[in-house]
């Protein structure tokens, strides 16, 4: 074993899998990256487990119990870099719809035995509980992406991990854009670039994964979206389906204002 | 007549024949053809798949392709990309450089474009455009590589304009939809009564390859027809710029409180300045491979239109909405002229049709000098 090599463990909290198995899945690569990290800490792909500190932490999914928090910060302390993988881990995920809902409501009609469940009121993203130091988006998130910012972490260079909207990465793959060509409706405008716009180059709209980009304009993407005939209840759900909290907030804080 | 040779005509069924002798030459034929509801560039194989029977309807955030009567194949206009999407790509490789043995690394310099493009189809607004970014990207003491060794030795294929869209406004930028200079063939379109081109040569390799096609001379009156349409679609064309001089009329507009409205509508999504044919900002990106061993740099189109884009150390000097939209339009429109001596904005409408939002580059103009005026008044 080579003790020299950086070491990196992927954790797992609230959440599906997919954004683990977005590394599994970088099939190729993968050996490559076995090569120069010790895999110290990876359940889905070894039950070897060893024990921290550990140089670069990936962290999947959201914080949904009293459980959950305590690891988070256990987490955090044996991590030198922690980096959140997707939706959840970066906006509370699909999950977090309840966090505008009553819980107690939820788990009665979802379980057989609600008095079992001990779960928050809400799913929280990393952030809202220990410090981050890089934030990689998407439900589930870009393999690119994650083997950039391997590659960038490894080499000690800063990762390339753009906040302007998805419009760049669509036209920069000359994809014909399906509001202007089709009157769809698309949240590529205040979305966060990353994915490499894969749904418009499959000519349906953006539905948001990656969440709001840097600056978003959500009061003049609504009156897009109107335009398509989408009722405002509708813009509502759509803004809040995989990154909930974070357009909600982003929408509160609009509410709040006006 | 606007160039020495006498003009002639091709006819439709022997636009196969140019392309044949184009691709004899060693082209790469890039031009006009529908894909995924949209006129886009493309490499073409042959003449056949040229837009033939297309128009368009565009407006402001609006583009919809329209079956028309005739077979017209150049009765399009603003499509998503222009021809800067061939000479200055999204993306191109500047470099990479492998750690040889001794550890010491090796920089393998990107290898010039061996492909020679004809550009099949370029409108008058596009030849401006490619005057642009010639001046902007070929002049100097720094060219830039990948353009420059694209736009080498290209043969343009020009077709002027018979039937400009809603959002062209090339007649008040002094572009179009005539075309004057910078094609080595110019068409003009004619489909009443039979489908054929009138062709002009604009140089000798232009000759050259029209010597290879079958042509039959003009007739006097068929050469002022084609004239008198290219005539009517200037004066067909309602969108223009205000009639006074813009770099002025931009500096005073510096602390408008026109920014405001534009900022409320504009989503700062980029996408005017990636469909502008002008617009040619990049910026650059290291890769580096899991190994360690293997690094390369990428540039890609950028945009004022990111935050990013105007970080200096410390961060973003231009985070507002309303500052970056000033950016914007100021260069096209206020600084382009002093920098480079010509206009940033040709007229093409692209960036009109393309924003999702519908924000119209000559209703924002003229709404800073509608509020100038006022300003004057008060
Ligand atoms: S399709 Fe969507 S992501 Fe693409 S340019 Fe249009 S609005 Fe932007
Ligand atoms: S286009 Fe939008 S919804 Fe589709 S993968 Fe990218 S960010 Fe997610
Ligand atoms: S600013 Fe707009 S109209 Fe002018 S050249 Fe660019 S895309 Fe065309
Ligand atoms: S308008 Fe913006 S993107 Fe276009 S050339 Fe000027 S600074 Fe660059
Ligand atoms: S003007 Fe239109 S295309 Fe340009 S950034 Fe604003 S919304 Fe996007």
């Amino acid at each position: 074993m080579d003790v020299s090599k950086p070491t990196l463990a992927v954790w797992k909290l609230a959440s599906c899998d997919g954004c683990q198995l977005t590394l599994l899945d970088c099939e190729d690569e993968l050996l490559a990256v076995a090569g120069r990290v010790r895999i110290a800490h990876f359940l889905e792909a070894s039950r070897e487990v060893l024990p921290g500190p550990y140089d670069i932490s990936l962290v999947e999914g959201s914080v949904t119990t009293a459980a959950d928090a305590a690891r988070i910060r256990a987490i955090r302390e044996q991590s030198r870099t922690l980096i959140t993988l997707g939706a959840c881990a970066t906006a509370g995920g699909i999950q977090a719809l309840r966090n505008h809902a009553d819980v107690a409501e939820y788990t009665s009609l979802v379980y057989a035995h609600p008095e079992y469940i001990a779960t928050l009121a809400t799913s929280t993203p990393i952030a809202a509980h220990v410090d981050v130091d890089y934030e990689l988006h998407g439900c589930p998130i870009d393999r690119g992406q994650l083997l950039g910012v391997i590659s960038a972490l490894l080499a000690g260079r800063k990762p390339d991990l753009p906040a302007h909207s998805v419009c760049f990465e669509c036209k920069r793959r000359h994809r014909v854009c399906v509001v202007v060509a089709h009157g769809l409706p698309c949240l590529g405008p205040v979305t966060r670039a990353g994915c490499g716009a894969i749904c418009p180059a499959q000519q349906r709209g953006c539905y948001g994964c990656f969440g709001p980009m840097e600056t978003p304009n959500l009061a003049a993407e609504a009156e897009l979206l109107g335009a398509t005939g989408m009722a405002p209840d509708d813009i509502d759900r759509l803004y809040r389906l995989f990154n909930t909290t974070a357009f909600a907030d982003l929408l509160d804080a609009a509410g709040e204002k006006s | 007549m606007r160039s020495g040779d006498a003009a002639v005509l091709i006819d439709v069924a022997d636009l196969s024949a140019l392309f044949g002798a184009l691709h004899r030459r060693g082209y790469t034929i890039v031009g006009p053809t529908v894909r995924d509801g949209a006129v886009v560039v493309a490499e073409l194989g042959g003449a056949q798949e040229l837009p033939y029977g297309w128009g368009v309807d565009t407006e402001a955030g609006h583009y919809r392709l329209r079956r028309r009567a005739d077979d017209a194949a150049f009765a399009h206009c603003a499509g998503p990309q222009s021809f800067k999407d061939v000479l200055h790509p999204p993306r191109a490789r500047l470099w990479s450089a492998d750690r040889a043995p001794d550890g010491t690394p090796e920089v393998v310099p990107e290898p010039p474009s061996e492909k020679r493009y004809a550009l099949f189809g370029a409108r008058p607004c596009d030849l401006a455009a490619l005057g642009v970014l010639d001046r902007v990207l070929t002049g100097g003491d720094h060219p830039e590589p990948v353009y420059t060794g694209r736009r080498d030795g290209t043969f343009v294929v020009a077709v002027e304009c018979t039937e400009p869209g809603a959002t062209c406004f090339c007649a008040s930028m002094g572009t179009g939809p005539h075309a004057r200079d910078g094609f080595d063939l110019a068409l003009t379109e004619l489909v009443d009564p039979d489908h054929c081109f009138l062709v002009r040569t604009g140089s000798p390799a232009g000759a050259e390859i029209l010597a290879e096609v079958p042509t039959r001379p003009a007739p006097g009156e068929t050469v002022t027809a084609a004239a008198g349409l290219v005539d009517r679609a200037a004066a067909t064309m309602t969108r223009h710029m205000p009639d006074e001089p813009l770099p002025p009329l931009i500096a005073a507009s510096r602390e408008s409180p026109h920014w405001d409205d534009v900022a409320s509508r504009c989503l700062t999504c980029g996408n005017c300045t990636m469909v502008c044919p002008t617009c040619f900002c990049t910026t650059t990106e290291e890769v580096t491979d899991l190994t360690g061993d293997h690094v390369e740099r990428w540039r890609h189109w950028d945009s004022c239109f990111s935050v990013d884009f105007s970080y200096l150390h410390g961060g973003a000097v231009r985070t507002s909405g309303q500052s970056r939209y000033r950016q914007w339009i100021s260069h096209k429109l206020g600084t382009w002229p002093e920098q480079f001596g010509m206009s940033g904005c040709v007229g093409c409408g692209r960036c009109i049709a393309w924003c999702p939002a519908g924000i119209d580059i000559t209703a924002e103009a003229a709404a800073l000098a509608a509020s100038r005026t006022g300003q004057e008044q008060s």
